[in-house]
């Protein structure tokens, strides 16, 4: 424990305007080990990183690289203090071979190549235009670039997702290899096998603070997840359920075997009217593009829609909501007109047909925009321009407009995702009061302890694919976040 | 690998395309020769600079309408100048009058943070003014040897003069830059802004010195206005929609990152060439007019149809 | 300062307002009698005649303004309007010494609708800038026109006596155009506001993608916006051309800088989902009297252009400025 600090990081705080990302996030990273930084989604990670690699100024707080002050606000100032970055999504340029790129970076090349050959990629030709190699090769090369200039500490976000075992096997390896040389390396990931395996200390972070720093050992996880859920706030009594509906009528939405290439490859399920389905995965998992192929804001590669019965393929989603599907992004900024009012917003798909461009029926608007105004208690204080709303108040707006518009099918993304308490409390009991009139709702959120209040039952998402249904009576958090960190699994087969 | 190949594939068709089109002008004037070469390339001239210009911001991921205006206020500037000075001093003032405009308009880019797309069409208008009060009806005139270096045939009959002054000013201005750092930048920050960002290239100032290189070319383009004609013309030629057409058609994609400058300058030969078997053909020189453009506006739909299709995947 | 910018940017009716009245001021300072003839040791307060010329050469660029702020709600621009307004203008007047009035101005008015189907496929379809699109229309406009003129070079051209009364006469002191021009100014302001098409216009522009979510088939606005910003520009030609009493190949092509000035002073956002055709309308008039200010001051036409040039960009910079928004 003596060792050296390298990278020191403490009391970093941050906010964007109102929301508090982080509030008093540490790590320190000693010689030679490799920390993992973990924390459920919205927990303040990806802020953290984005500070600690210099992209972000902090608020308040120090990050030191051996001692001294990092450079802030400039990436490549980071990087010339000791510590690189290798991200989910690689930092090469697309248009340049990888020869421009390594003397953009000025990345000695044989150090590079042999770090390449180290990590098992053979052939790799200097010329080879970045764009037209895959993504996989790609993580490998952005790894290899960062090990060649022989970084103090290094940052590995996420980069083994998707990547092939053996890849990840090699790359681990070589990580190890490389800190058990004093290199220090600092982990985001959300695989506990690969941490168990790779990692000798992890910190947690949750709602931007540093809850916990365990040393791994075997059965730390079941710690790290409770850290992770933390002390629970009690957001409310969990509904008695009934089983909404009986299953054996013809399902709203039926999804077979939909695939959408390289998110998401095999997706089944049954939605059914009178019912709340959960949709529970990590970040990434192939969620986001699932919803919008169901939305029909992209074609899936292979599967089948059927909506009541009827096979649907959508084009535009004017054709999903012509179907009855209608989505409500997890990013208010995609659905609202920020400088337009409460009433435009809501009565935007009033004029989306053809049909409709004419003379607007005011009285018409008027009634529909109060009736979802007052359902859902938007507060119209400041209704000329939604961006001046709350947070809570703008994604009452979104789901207000397929209130008025009349709800068939929801697709409901991570709705509650950083607002405050009160209208979550607004949310959950409106989602089953739509679903008692018999509409159909898909619902993901980010926010496990959510699913139990709203749900009837829920699909567990790992890796673009339908691991596990899941009764909502069984669904408790532990369950749950052991089911989305694809545990379950994996001790099947221990 | 495959990379090169397939961008130097667009260049080899292009160029075979030429081939093509200089065989149907023969067959169809077979009097056609290394006048009718000569003529071609200095009418190119104009077009040629304001392309390469062009080129270089569409490949930092910009586009810069000003480029006609530019270059009347450097035709201008020449015009004015080479009556009451030596032509060397007016030369490199002229050269330095363009660089300072590109200049200006990248700054002002960078620092209001307004859409590239909207501060050249101000500057469009702005230059276009500017000519004018340099100059408010055509006039002035050009030293003698500018207007002899551009025209007859270079150390032999078929390689025009106006053929070596495009490669010689282009060569000297781009090939130390695409060959230097400054050059890879051009090409990530067009490429994706934010893994340059990552990867440390100064994004912003990468972008001033790309609109002050097109500036440096409108100036070139410029002289050679000057130089066609002897006078100064304030008003701005059609070279801004040409330049586009030219650019897209030389495999620099909209949105950036991708060609290089060869490519869009075989393209200005195409489409100069395909106005000469026009006029060859007798055909009304405003329906050549109307071809032109329409070729043009076709070329720019095409190539904004495959970028976003591009994109997309 | 944010707050007060928003307040301006919510209502520039009222600063533009007093920014005309100002503007006014300043040119009877610099010329005393040209607007109140008393001054001058003439008769009358307000010189009717001096408002009624004002209008009457706002008129047709408010109209041309109208395609801009049209176009500009949804984040595009009609660089074409001049053009088209040209062809509109010259047609009508050649026709007209052939087939007649009637035939004539209806011809005149689907050559216009041409190219907005055009524009339209390119920005709506095709996806291509609406600058460059229009920008590339126009100039294949330009070149038909100039074939069109070699083909009717012997006909001779005849202004139609209602353009001409609509042009140039003057109903109680004020310029007859205002018959035409009060009922499309409501049509706009009415189709901006209380129309399922006006509110896409706003959509389209705020958010893209909130439109597509919400079910809009974006091609089919941008086609009829195009259709409907080259028609009030072929409209606006005819006016012109019974205003101007001749014809040429150019003769509306100097509106169209002016057009796109009135409208980014008028307030409306050149980035899209924020303008108003009120505002335009004093744009216009704004431009009139700056116009008249700067032939007082025997400013060079180069100089016109310029400034012209940068009014665009420091309103949209400050625009940029005061929301932080792009």
């Amino acid at each position: 424990m003596s060792r050296t600090a390298l990278l020191d990081a403490s009391d970093v705080a941050k906010s964007f305007g109102a929301v508090h990302a982080l509030t008093k996030a540490q790590l320190t990273v000693a010689e030679g080990e490799i920390v993992a930084l973990m924390g459920a989604n919205g927990a303040g990670k990806s802020t953290f990183v984005k500070i600690i690699t210099g992209a972000l100024k902090p608020d308040a707080g120090h990050v030191l690289i051996r001692g001294k002050q990092a450079h802030v606000g400039n990436p490549a100032e980071a990087r010339r203090s000791g510590l690189v970055p290798v991200y989910q999504e690689p930092s090469l340029i697309p248009d340049l071979d990888v020869s421009d790129n390594l003397r953009l970076t000025d990345t000695p090349v044989d150090q590079f190549r042999e770090w390449v050959s180290k990590l098992g990629i053979k052939d790799l030709k200097l010329s080879a235009m970045i764009g037209d190699l895959p993504l996989a090769t790609l993580r490998i090369l952005d790894l290899a670039r960062a090990l060649a200039v022989e970084p103090d500490v290094l940052l590995l976000d996420e980069m083994t997702a998707a990547l092939p075992t053996d890849l990840v096997e090699r790359v681990l390896k070589t990580v190890r290899r490389k800190a058990n040389d004093g290199m220090g390396v600092i982990y985001v990931s959300h695989r506990f096998t690969e941490i168990s395996e790779l990692c000798d200390r992890a910190t947690v972070l949750r709602d931007g603070m540093s809850v916990g720093d365990l040393d791994i050992e075997p059965g730390v996880e079941e710690r790290v997840v409770e850290l992770m859920l933390g002390q629970k706030i009690d957001i409310g009594q969990r509904q008695i359920l009934q089983a909404n509906g009986p299953q054996t009528q013809t399902p709203r939405l039926h999804v077979q075997s939909l695939a959408f290439e390289p998110s998401f490859s095999d997706v089944s399920f049954d939605l059914y009217p009178g019912e709340v389905l959960g949709v529970v995965a990590l970040e990434g998992q192939g969620q986001d593009e699932l919803f919008e192929v169901l939305a029909g804001f992209d074609r899936p590669t292979s599967g089948s829609m059927e909506v009541d019965g009827k096979p649907v393929h959508f084009a535009h989603p004017a054709d999903a909501i012509a179907a009855g599907l209608t989505f409500v992004p997890g990013d208010r900024s995609d659905a609202l007109m920020a400088q337009r009012s409460v009433r435009e917003n809501i009565a935007l798909p009033f004029s989306a047909r053809l049909g409709n461009w004419g003379p607007i029926k005011l009285r018409r608007e008027r009634d529909r925009v109060a009736y979802a105004v007052e359902k859902l208690q938007i507060d119209t204080r400041a209704q000329g321009e939604v961006q001046r709303l709350s947070g809570g108040n703008q994604q009452k707006v979104t789901i207000g407009r397929w209130l008025a518009t009349g709800v068939e099918t929801l697709l409901l993304f991570d709705p509650t995702r950083g607002i405050d308490v009160r209208t979550k409390h607004q949310i959950y009991p409106l989602v089953r009061e739509l679903a008692d009139q018999g509409a159909a709702v898909l619902f993901y959120t980010s926010e496990l302890e959510e699913i139990p209040l709203a749900c009837d039952r829920v699909v567990v998402i790992f890796n673009g694919r339908v691991v596990d249904v899941i009764d909502a009576a069984d669904a408790d958090e532990q369950t749950l976040m052991r089911a989305a960190y694809g545990l379950t699994e994996a001790e099947g087969v221990a | 690998m495959s990379g090169t190949i397939r961008k130097h594939s667009w260049v080899m068709g292009l160029v075979l395309l030429l081939v093509v089109l200089l065989t149907i002008t023969k067959v169809i004037q077979p009097t056609f020769g290394a006048s009718g070469l000569e003529s071609i390339a200095r009418a190119a001239l104009p077009f040629a600079f304001a392309t390469a210009g062009m080129a270089i911001v569409v490949i930092v991921g910009g586009i810069d309408l000003s480029v006609a205006s530019m270059m009347a206020v450097c035709a201008v500037t020449a015009a004015v100048l080479m009556e009451r000075m030596a032509g060397v001093p007016a030369l490199l003032i002229v050269l330095g009058v363009g660089l300072l405009m590109g200049l200006i308009n990248g700054l002002l880019i960078v620092v209001t943070r307004v859409p590239d797309i909207v501060v050249t069409l101000a500057m469009l208008f702005v230059w276009e003014g500017v000519a004018l009060l340099i100059l408010e009806t055509p006039g002035g005139a050009t030293a003698d040897w500018l207007e002899q270096a551009i025209r007859g045939h270079f150390l032999f009959d078929g390689l025009p003069k106006a053929l070596v002054v495009i490669a010689v000013g282009i060569a000297v201005v781009w090939l130390p830059v695409r060959r230097s750092k400054l050059g890879l930048s051009i090409y990530a920050t067009g490429s994706d802004e934010l893994a340059a960002f990552r990867s440390g290239v100064a994004v912003g100032r990468t972008k001033v010195i790309a609109y002050a290189l097109c500036g440096l070319f409108c100036a070139m383009g410029g002289l050679s206005l000057a130089a066609l004609t002897g006078i100064g013309e304030p008003v701005p030629g059609p070279y801004l929609m040409a330049s586009v057409a030219a650019v897209v058609l030389g495999g620099v994609v909209l949105g950036g990152g991708k060609g290089g400058l060869l490519g869009p300058i075989i393209a200005v030969f195409i489409l100069r060439i395909i106005r000469t078997i026009l006029t060859l053909l007798a055909v009304d020189p405003n329906v050549t007019t109307i071809i032109e453009g329409t070729i043009m506006v076709l070329v720019v739909m095409l190539g904004t149809a495959a970028s976003l299709r591009g994109a997309r995947r | 300062m944010v707050r007060f910018g928003r307040y301006l940017r919510d209502n520039p009716i009222i600063p533009l307002l007093v920014f005309l009245f100002l503007m006014i001021a300043v040119l009877e300072v610099l010329r005393p009698g040209i607007v109140t003839p008393f001054r001058a040791g003439r008769d009358g307060l307000i010189s009717t005649f001096w408002v009624g010329n004002l209008i009457k050469f706002a008129i047709p660029l408010a109209m041309l303004a109208a395609c801009q702020v049209l176009t500009m709600l949804t984040a595009g621009i009609d660089l074409s309007v001049g053009v088209v307004a040209t062809v509109s203008a010259f047609v009508c007047a050649t026709l007209s010494a052939i087939w007649g009035v009637t035939p004539a101005v209806l011809i005149a008015l689907s050559a216009g609708l041409v190219v907005g189907v055009v524009n339209g496929i390119g920005v709506g379809l095709v996806r291509v800038h609406p600058l460059i699109m229009t920008l590339g229309t126009g100039l294949i406009a330009t070149g038909c026109l100039q074939v069109y003129q070699r083909l009717v070079i012997n006909a001779g051209t005849e202004i139609p006596a209602f353009l001409s009364w609509l042009g140039t006469g003057r109903t109680a002191g004020m310029p007859n155009g205002l018959f035409v021009f009060v009922p499309f100014a409501l049509f706009i302001l009415w189709l901006m506001r209380y129309t399922g098409f006006g509110r896409l216009l706003f959509a389209l522009g705020s958010n893209e993608q909130a439109a597509k979510l919400s079910g809009v088939r974006a091609w089919q606005v941008y086609l009829a916006l195009y259709v409907l910003s080259s028609f009030i520009a072929a409209l606006a030609g005819l006016l012109y051309l019974g205003m101007i009493r001749q014809t040429s190949l150019s003769l509306a092509n100097p509106l169209l800088l002016p057009s796109v000035a009135a409208a980014v002073i008028g307030g409306t956002s050149i980035f899209g989902g924020r303008g108003s055709f009120a505002g335009a309308i004093v744009g216009a008039l704004i431009l009139r009297v700056l116009d008249t200010m700067l032939t007082l001051m025997q400013m060079p036409e180069g100089a016109r252009t310029a400034l012209f040039g940068l009014i665009i960009l420091a309103v949209t910079a400050l625009y940029v400025r005061i929301t932080g928004t792009r």
